[in-house]
């Protein structure tokens, strides 16, 4: 329990460490969305221009 | 050497052999800021000044050591592709502005939660070390701000390598503002070696940790650059063909 309290600061570390692993995951989340984006607009395109052929 | 860098600033070359060297970046990375959190909270004794609100510079230094060597990174790549026209250059450039945008606010927000108990406020407007590291961010902003606001890739490219080239000059304003100027902020510790080595250590092992996780990312964002901005060329049209050909 005094771990987690920390003489009072506790709330003060743990949301830092909280926040530093919700900013860790967005930044992979969002490589990862991007990627895929990029990849089926590339796919649609494709597509598009071999029907339009 | 010159060999493997040529063949590296080949986009398909790039895009191929990327994906290799992620895994060995983020495995390692990840297990180094799993144990260095460890040792930050639990094994590292409480600080005699700051108690245990001390812990927060495990996530804090890191964040702001990424913060300026991500806008080094990408002014390097600036100037490398302003320079000698190597495209990969600017998708690096392009694909860092992000990631270094992300870890400045963690640096920021992390430095701020630890002035809250530490100086009494959550934010000084005075001090020089905050308030160039938030121009850092704006910075970042502006750099992105500009290539999404201009669609010509080519014209992009040279725009917002000359704001990273402008704005490089923040970089040893943040760093030397507390030599330099009165501050609230502490000086260097870690380098001065003022740091008792049970707390030193899990700091370093979470810079590293960070460093190698930052690395990956970068790989798989640059990788997506690539992709997007080759999208109409034949090696793109083959990879997609030959992808669906095996799904």
């Amino acid at each position: 329990m005094d771990k987690i309290s920390m003489g009072g600061y506790g709330v003060y570390v743990w949301s830092c460490f909280a926040l530093a692993v919700v900013v860790l995951v967005i930044c992979d989340w969002r490589a990862r969305l991007r990627q895929r984006r990029v990849y089926r607009d590339i796919e649609v395109r494709i597509k598009a221009l071999g029907d339009h052929e | 050497m010159w060999k493997f860098l040529h063949q590296l600033a080949s986009p398909p070359h790039f895009y191929r052999i990327a994906p290799k060297f992620v895994p060995w970046l983020a495995v390692p990375g990840l297990l180094l800021v799993a144990y260095g959190t460890y040792a930050g909270l639990f094994l590292a004794p409480i600080d005699y000044q700051q108690k245990d609100a001390f812990r927060i510079i495990y996530i804090h230094v890191p964040s702001a050591y990424l913060s300026m060597m991500t806008y080094m990174i990408m002014a390097v790549s600036a100037a490398v592709g302003l320079i000698w026209r190597i495209k990969l250059s600017h998708a690096v450039a392009a694909a860092a502005a992000p990631l270094g945008a992300w870890f400045t606010f963690l640096a920021l927000a992390t430095g701020s939660i630890w002035g809250r108990p530490m100086w009494g406020t959550w934010w000084e407007w005075g001090d020089p070390r905050l308030t160039s590291e938030l121009i850092m961010l704006f910075v970042y902003f502006g750099y992105m701000a500009l290539r999404a606001a201009i669609d010509d890739t080519t014209k992009a490219d040279k725009a917002s390598a000359v704001l990273a080239l402008v704005g490089a000059v923040n970089v040893p304003i943040i760093h030397y503002s507390v030599v330099w100027w009165s501050s609230l902020h502490q000086g260097a510790t870690v380098a001065k070696g003022a740091m008792d080595t049970d707390m030193l250590v899990p700091l370093l092992i979470n810079i590293a940790g960070f460093t190698l996780v930052f690395g990956a990312l970068l790989l798989r964002r640059v990788r997506t650059e690539v992709l997007f901005r080759e999208r109409r060329t034949r090696w793109v049209k083959d990879l997609v063909l030959s992808a669906e050909g095996r799904g």
